[in-house]
């Protein structure tokens, strides 16, 4: 199959490693992976922070690009959360009912990395090695918004070698959202505080999501704490042989 | 638009709960440094939580019910004028008598003066929002009128001189060696040798109260719902405090939102199931107290409902936030939020705390004077998974972000950053550019990160961007 990737500005600029894991797992399976260079961001945290205007020639910009693929994936379930649902509504807002009805087509063909691979490729054992004891965070627009269920859970039972630990509390939020861990830096952190014990106590050796926006304040509170536990995204993991 | 009803204006300033002194980055910081506080609140809310989750599971029409309850709380909204007349007309015919207040002013105005005529100096009252939202027992005291709370956690609060903290548990915050404290400073009459054991607190605070209802002839209560078919009010508690307000004074004058109203009685049948389940886990809520106007030598026999706006209209003028107004007021969405649970309701400044209160009273008020509300989530989403009447919290939270005041630097930072995403060669080399801002070290030394780097590490800058690896492949 031919599958469109978008990367997401985080992956692309800060986690490279999660887009490239996305590009190899796909190969690996006998897809062909596209990348289109004229992508940059979904503009979810200009509509989460309060900019819909400015974030409308994103949408656009999304919208066009992608128009000409039948399936894209992002390693985000944020993003995708974002895209689905966000897009249209803002540019419905905005009066423009045209690029509303064309971004609603698209979210429809945008999948999260575990509903691509579990609903639309229908693989679930993707033939990967990791011999490590992983915990996994899901994350909640994955959860919630973009609602990809247990199918990142199903994905890493699959995988040889790995230790599934439960995460107590797992469904709670990691306190990151977005700019949220700015404006409200505070109760961010406690909440960032009561996650990481969770990841601490379940012994695990890589703390795992499909976001790489919740393991980038994750892993930065582990490294402050010297924890010894790693983030790692969920796509890295997929892809390891 | 059919559901307009005249000027809606916002909250009245200077009078009320609505609006906090501080912002809630400023409030929370208190109540996160407080351990004690924040131990409370985990305990109480995942008690809840744990209580509530159990007897939803029970029902295998749960989701059917919130969507019932949801529909039946649009179709409200959409044609609140003809049955808010329709209740007004049955009200009237049972006996009963019905005022309009356009904000807090006026309400409290109206209740002085009723309480006035009939010469009483104390009322009795029933735990109530919209009194609590309007400071009706502030505006009685300064007419010489004494207020007298009959909900247990609502009486902890009122002698604390204190604020409610959550909805349904007003006294969230406080443990019982503090609530012994509050009784032997403030209740009349109160035995010295009071305990802390919960039992003898609960019947320190029965035996006060029972001696105020004996003794008071006025009653001031909310209400749950207001049924526009027969004119019928609903109240529904837990502790019987609420009925023999309800039932035991002459005169009783209820102060009910314009959006509490349903319909028919077969409406209230889906509240009934949702509101106990959602709010505090359990199956029926113990006392439904229910009235229509007037019955000759049975319960008060004089009534009166004040028909309260106080900035309802103008939420109900904005099709994107208005089913605020469909809120319970279950507080389900409090238990589950993490952001309450750490920082506690005073953080949110406002009579309405936790998620329903970031939406509801910005709204309320006009975002200005609200404006760190919409921003004091992380947008996680379970509040909208827990409310039993299915208000999509987070989308109106980024509704309202979108007409908040910005701060200049942000915004300016912001359209920079949009600017820049829409032009994919200068995005590449702003990434590459990014990578200098590795010379501010993982503590983030010259960036406007806030208190970001307090807690966290920034992440490495990888030597490569994605971009860049697929160009060279
Ligand atoms: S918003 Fe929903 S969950 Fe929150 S108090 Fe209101 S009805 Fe309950």
């Amino acid at each position: 199959m031919r599958i469109a990737l978008f990367a997401t500005c985080l992956a692309d600029t800060l986690f490279p490693e999660a887009a490239k894991a996305t590009v190899r797992l796909l190969e690996r399976l006998g897809h062909e992976v596209v990348f289109p260079f004229e992508q940059t961001c979904c503009g979810q945290m200009h509509v989460n922070t309060g900019y819909q205007r400015d974030a409308l020639p994103l949408i656009r910009r999304y919208v066009s690009v992608f128009s000409p693929f039948d399936v894209i994936v992002a390693p985000s379930g944020s993003c995708v959360g974002s895209i689905r649902h966000q897009h249209s509504l803002v540019a419905a807002k905005a009066g423009d009912a045209g690029l509303a009805s064309r971004a609603a087509d698209l979210g429809a063909r945008t999948y999260e990395l575990s509903e691509l691979l579990i609903d639309v490729l229908k693989v679930e054992d993707v033939g990967a090695y990791y011999p490590h004891r992983v915990t996994y965070h899901p994350t909640c627009h994955s959860l919630r918004m973009t609602r990809v269920g247990d199918k990142p859970l199903r994905l890493l039972r699959n995988v040889r070698g790995l230790e599934l630990l439960e995460l107590p509390a797992a469904e709670q939020c990691c306190g990151f959202g977005g700019t949220f861990s700015i404006k409200n830096a505070e109760t961010s952190a406690a909440m960032l505080a009561d996650k990481m014990t969770n990841i601490v106590s379940t012994g695990a050796e890589v703390c795992s999501a499909g976001d790489a926006s919740c393991l980038m304040h994750i892993g930065g509170g582990l490294r402050r704490r010297d924890s010894g536990v790693k983030t790692v995204h969920l796509a890295e993991i997929l892809a390891a042989t | 638009m059919t559901t307009f009803l005249g000027m809606p204006a916002t909250a009245p300033r200077g009078v009320g709960h609505l609006r906090g002194d501080e912002s809630f980055p400023a409030a929370a910081h208190k109540a996160l440094a407080d351990d004690q506080l924040r131990r409370n609140l985990r305990h109480a809310t995942t008690t809840i939580r744990g209580k509530s989750g159990r007897v939803i599971a029970e029902l295998p029409d749960w989701q059917e019910l919130r969507s019932a309850g949801s529909a039946i709380k649009a179709d409200v909204m959409s044609r609140l004028p003809e049955l808010l007349e329709e209740l007004e007309a049955r009200v009237t015919e049972r006996g009963g008598v019905v005022h309009w207040a356009a904000d807090a002013n006026e309400a409290n105005a109206i209740v002085v003066d009723l309480v006035r005529r009939t010469g009483s100096e104390r009322v009795i009252k029933v735990k109530s929002m919209a009194t609590q939202e309007i400071a009706l027992n502030e505006a009685l005291e300064a007419a010489g009128i004494q207020p007298v709370e009959t909900d247990l956690a609502e009486l902890i609060v009122q002698l604390g001189n204190d604020k409610p903290s959550h909805i349904l548990v007003p006294a969230i915050h406080r443990n019982r060696s503090e609530i012994r404290e509050i009784f032997l400073a403030a209740m009349p009459g109160v035995d010295p040798d009071l305990t802390d054991d919960p039992p003898v607190l609960a019947a320190a605070a029965r035996k006060y109260l029972r001696e105020t209802f004996l003794s008071t002839k006025v009653a001031i209560s909310g209400a749950n719902f207001g049924i526009a078919e027969t004119g019928t009010l609903a109240v529904v508690e837990s502790e019987g405090n609420g009925r023999m307000c309800l039932t035991l004074p002459e005169t009783l004058i209820t102060v009910m939102g314009i959006e509490k109203i349903v319909p028919t009685w077969q409406d209230l049948e889906v509240f009934l199931q949702l509101l106990p389940r959602a709010s505090t886990g359990e199956r029926m809520n113990p006392y439904t107290t229910m009235w229509t106007g007037v019955t000759p030598g049975d319960g008060p026999q004089n009534f009166h409902l004040v028909l309260l706006d106080n900035g309802r209209s103008a939420v109900l003028a904005d099709p994107a936030g208005r089913s605020a107004l469909h809120c319970i007021r279950c507080s389900a969405c409090l238990n589950v939020c993490p952001v309450y649970e750490r920082t506690g309701g005073h953080a949110y400044g406002s009579v309405y705390p936790g998620p329903i209160g970031a939406i509801l009273s910005p709204q309320l008020t006009g975002i200005e004077d609200n404006a760190s509300l919409p921003f004091a989530s992380s947008l996680c989403g379970a509040c909208f998974d827990a409310c039993p009447v299915k208000i999509d919290i987070p989308a109106i939270l980024v509704h309202l972000r979108n007409q908040a005041p910005h701060p200049r630097s942000e915004r300016a930072a912001m359209r920079a950053a949009a600017y820049t995403m829409d032009r994919p060669k200068l995005y590449a080399s702003a990434q590459r550019a990014a990578k200098l801002a590795r010379i501010a070290g993982r503590r983030g030394r010259g960036l406007p990160l806030g208190g970001w780097t307090d807690a966290r590490d920034l992440p490495e800058f990888p030597q490569q961007t994605f971009r860049d690896w697929w160009a060279s492949r």
